[in-house]
Formats: C-alpha cells, structure tokens, sequence
C-alpha cells in the first residue's frame, strides 16, 4: 500500500496533456475488472482527515479480499475532487463534505458514512490555557485555519460564526494535516482541527472540544466514479467501509451517520 | 573546398539525429504553456487582473522576488568570489554544499528553514527570545524562503564569470598598487557585471516562481505570505481551474515582460 498526494497528480496532468500514450499506464486492471471478481488494484482518493482510518480499513480489505490492492491519495478534499474532474485515474472518492463530492460531476449516488466535528489542537499540557474559541481572538496568539475551499476550513468558519468571535489566522493550510503539522512543530498555537486528527496525534498536541463545534459537523459521504478502472472492486471497497469500516472508524473518534 | 562554402556548410547542412531531438525537446517545453494559452478565458481576464487578492499576490511577488535578488546579491557575491580566487582548504567541499538547495526539494528546503528558522528551529527560538522576531508567517519569511532557493542561481552564475574573466587585470592592478578590496570594487566588478546581471535574473526569476519552501516555511494568507504561485496552487485546489489558468499567464505574462526587458537593456553584450 502506498500513499501518494503529488504523484497522482502529476499523472493527471500529464494525461491532461496528452503523453498517456506512451506506455501502458494501468498494467492488470483491463483483465481485473472483466467479470465479477473483486480482484486487482482500487485506487482510492480519500480526504486528508481519513487517512489514519482508511490506511486501516485498506489493510483489512485487501486481507479480506485477496488479489486486491488498495493505493490511497490523501488530500484536501476540493483538491481531490479537481483532480478527479481532470481525469485522475481514480476508483472511489471519500470527501470530508457534500460540497467537495458534488463538485465531482462523476460521483455515483454517494453515501454518507460518518461525521466528524472540530477541536482546538494546542501543544501538549495547553500552555497557553485555551478553553474556547474567545481565547484564540487575541494578537498574540498564533493560530492555523485550513482554507475556506477545504471542508475543514468552511466548518471552522462556520463554528467561528456560531460563535461570534473574530480570529485572524496567520496561515490557511491545504488541508487539516498541513494546519496540524503546524501546532506539532510549534509554529502556530493552535489550530481547528477534526477530533478525529487531534487524536490520532494525542501523543504530540491536546484537542480542546468547544461547544460551537456542534454547529459545524462535517458529513463525509463516499461513491465510486463513473469512470472507475476497477468498478467490481471499487464497489467491494466501498461496501466494506459502509459495513466493517465503521467500527475502525468510530474508534478514531468519527461519529456514524 | 572554399571557405564561404565551409561557412554555409554549418547552417544549411544540420545533421537529423541532432535536428530531431532539438525540435522534440522545443515542443516539449512549449506544449504545456500551448494548453495553457488555448484553456484561457480572454474575456473574463481584465476583471481577474482587477481583483484585489490578483494585484496584492502579484505585488507581494514582485516585492519579495526583488528583495530576495537583492539579498542574494549581497551575500551571493561575495561567496563567489570567496570561491572563484581565495584557495581555501575545503573549498571543493563547501562549492558542493552550495548547489545543495539547488538539488533539494523546496518543500524539504521549506522544512529544513523551519526547524532553523521557525519558532522553535535551531535559531529561530534564540531570534524569538532575544529579539522578538518570528519569521514563519511573514513577508519577510517568503524573502528568506526565496532567497535560500535562489541563491546557488547567483553564486554559480557569478562564480562561472569570475573564472572566465581575465585575471591578469586584477594581477596588474595590484602591481600597480590596489588593495585586493579596490581591484575587486574597480576591477573585477565591472570586468564581470554581465555575469553578475545574469546571475540576478536568474535568481530572480527562481524566487518568482518559488512555491514550496515559501508555503511550507512562511505559510499562506492573501496579502502577507500568498505569492502568485500560491494563489495558483489554492484557486486550482478549489475547483476554480479557469482562475487558477488566468493567475498562471498574468504570472507568466509579467515575469516574460521583465525577462525581456532586462535581457535587452543589459544581457545584449553578452
């Protein structure tokens, strides 16, 4: 199994461009995915909060179904969902809000699988005692937002609303990784992450729940493409995370839908 | 065999294994800016260009390329000339160290500069205890960011003109009684402004189109840190792909027009 955010990319732009026809990209899946065998590779685009969870479930999948392979791309999910619309070669799409999947004009009737709601992420022991999102309002505090595009941006957005405060980010992160690694290296003294990311690094960085996070719950739905290379097997995926899926998924802190 | 038939001879008659190839690898490199051009919406680009976060990433990059240039310049200088005519033990060692950032990654290069220069980095926390000074999320942290990728382009520019350039001149300026200072500031440099203005380009032209050791180092927000090459990256991340083509020719278009511009007012010589 191996994770690639830029590489798929690239591929897609390159296919963009026209230089697929030099070799045979996709070597298996044209005979994996004749008949009804859930075999070969499933390329699975999956946002950025999932990967932890889902590097889990690929293991248990390809256990469960042998001659399977799952390769996973995590990411924001607006960009996933860009390059998917470009053309990237991808069998199933789990995006971390409705917007980002219905920005995919090739997404089969999507499901919604589980929920998920933000927290402070702090240095461990929170030195700088947050309680809430009124204690991120101050000048001197330094604090990470993912970008309105990415689902974690607009539910922090709509939870700094709800609220009714004003904080100025110093940066907006690509995805909520990138706003985690921030507090995890020290950069900035807090970020609105999901709880699922903060606890997944408990060991390095705090989650801090605060009640405006109710309003800002972030439904993750998942689908197989159209234009799926492995459609018998994406399916395959799909319907183990909507069923054995969901208690690794509710260990990390997802909430089921 | 007359000599005006020899000189037609290396025009007209180009051998094909060499034609070939050179043609290929001139599409290859112009496709991509081709499908760019065909994917642009002209009708809509006079309102992009008039967008406020358009103008603020653009003039964030032309101040913080120029200034890293400017940087570079400084220091860069010097380090070549270091390299080019003071022999020094370890001189091969610390030329190899140098085209370092050239071969890194720059995102790795964006995370090396944090754990050097962010709040907690090697001294980055002695600069934030003693002076206040964070550079993460600043616009001087995309100055920092660009100039640690750029500057290899200038110091091997300029070193590549200082070993070319005749040293006899400065060998006679200091028989003539010139301190190594003044031969360097009245000889050397003038002998090798060319290269020094290429350099410059270069380098410049490297620092506009830094983007990841600025976005990993000095973060992303309209207006303080989000560079033209950043503002591309987020508006195709957000599914604005006909936004993300118009930011990427305006960047183009400019960085094109400088590059000319320079380049005939003080690249013709050489």
């Amino acid at each position: 199994m191996r994770r690639s955010r830029v590489a798929v990319a690239g591929l897609a732009a390159l296919l963009a461009f026209g230089f697929a026809g030099c070799g045979d990209d996709n070597p298996g899946s044209g005979t994996a995915s004749s008949g009804n065998a859930v075999t070969g590779p499933v390329t699975v685009f999956a946002a950025a909060s999932l990967t932890e969870s889902f590097t889990t479930i690929g293991e248990r999948f390809e256990r469960a179904r042998p001659g399977t392979t799952v390769t996973f791309s995590f990411a924001g999910s607006s960009a996933l969902a860009t390059q998917i619309n470009e053309g990237a070669p991808a069998d199933v799409f789990a995006s971390a809000a409705p917007t980002n999947m219905a920005a995919v004009t090739s997404a089969v009737s999507p499901t919604t699988f589980v929920r998920n709601q933000l927290v402070i992420a702090v240095a461990k022991g929170n030195p700088k005692g947050v309680t809430g999102l009124a204690g991120l309002t101050g000048a001197d505090l330094k604090v990470a937002l993912c970008a309105a595009a990415v689902p974690c941006g607009a539910a922090a957005r709509t939870a700094i609303e709800a609220a009714g405060v004003k904080i100025t980010p110093v940066t907006l992160e690509q995805d909520v990784k990138a706003a985690l690694s921030k507090v995890k290296l020290g950069e900035v003294d807090a970020a609105l992450v999901y709880r699922t990311d903060a606890r997944a690094a408990a060991a390095e960085i705090d989650g801090i729940e605060f009640p405006e996070s109710a309003q800002a719950m972030n439904d993750y739905p998942i689908a197989v493409l159209k234009e799926a290379p492995n459609p018998v097997a994406a399916q395959a995926f799909v319907d183990y995370v909507l069923a054995e899926g969901i208690t690794v998924l509710t260990e990390a802190g997802f909430q089921a839908s | 065999m007359t000599l005006t038939e020899r000189r037609t001879g290396t025009t007209a008659r180009v051998p094909v294994p060499l034609l070939l190839p050179a043609v290929l690898g001139l599409i290859f490199l112009l496709l991509p800016l081709v499908g760019l051009l065909a994917r642009t919406p002209w009708s809509t680009l006079p309102q992009r260009l008039a967008e406020p976060e358009v103008v603020a990433a653009l003039r964030l990059s032309l101040l913080t390329s120029t200034l890293a240039t400017l940087l570079c310049l400084a220091f860069g200088v010097p380090l070549a000339w270091l390299l080019a005519r003071v022999e020094f033990p370890g001189r091969r060692v610390v030329r190899a160290l140098i085209t370092v950032p050239l071969v890194l990654p720059p995102v790795v290069g964006g995370i090396a500069l944090l754990l050097a220069l962010g709040r907690r980095g090697l001294v980055g926390s002695w600069l934030d205890s003693t002076f206040g000074i964070t550079l993460p999320f600043t616009t001087a942290g995309v100055v920092v960011a660009e100039a640690f990728v750029a500057l290899p382009f200038l110091v091997i520019a300029v070193e590549g003109a200082l070993r070319g350039a005749d040293t006899r001149y400065e060998e006679a300026a200091s028989t003539l009684g010139a301190t190594r200072w003044t031969a360097f500031t009245h000889v050397t440099l003038p002998l090798v402004a060319p290269g020094i203005a290429a350099g410059a380009v270069l380098c410049w032209a490297r620092a506009l189109g830094e983007f990841g050791a600025t976005i990993t180092f000095a973060g992303n927000f309209p207006g303080i840190t989000q560079t033209m090459p950043l503002a591309v990256y987020q508006t195709m991340e957000s599914g604005d792909l006909e936004g993300a083509v118009v930011l990427s020719l305006i960047l183009l278009a400019v960085s094109v027009t400088i590059l000319a511009a320079l380049r005939d007012r003080w690249l013709t010589s050489s």
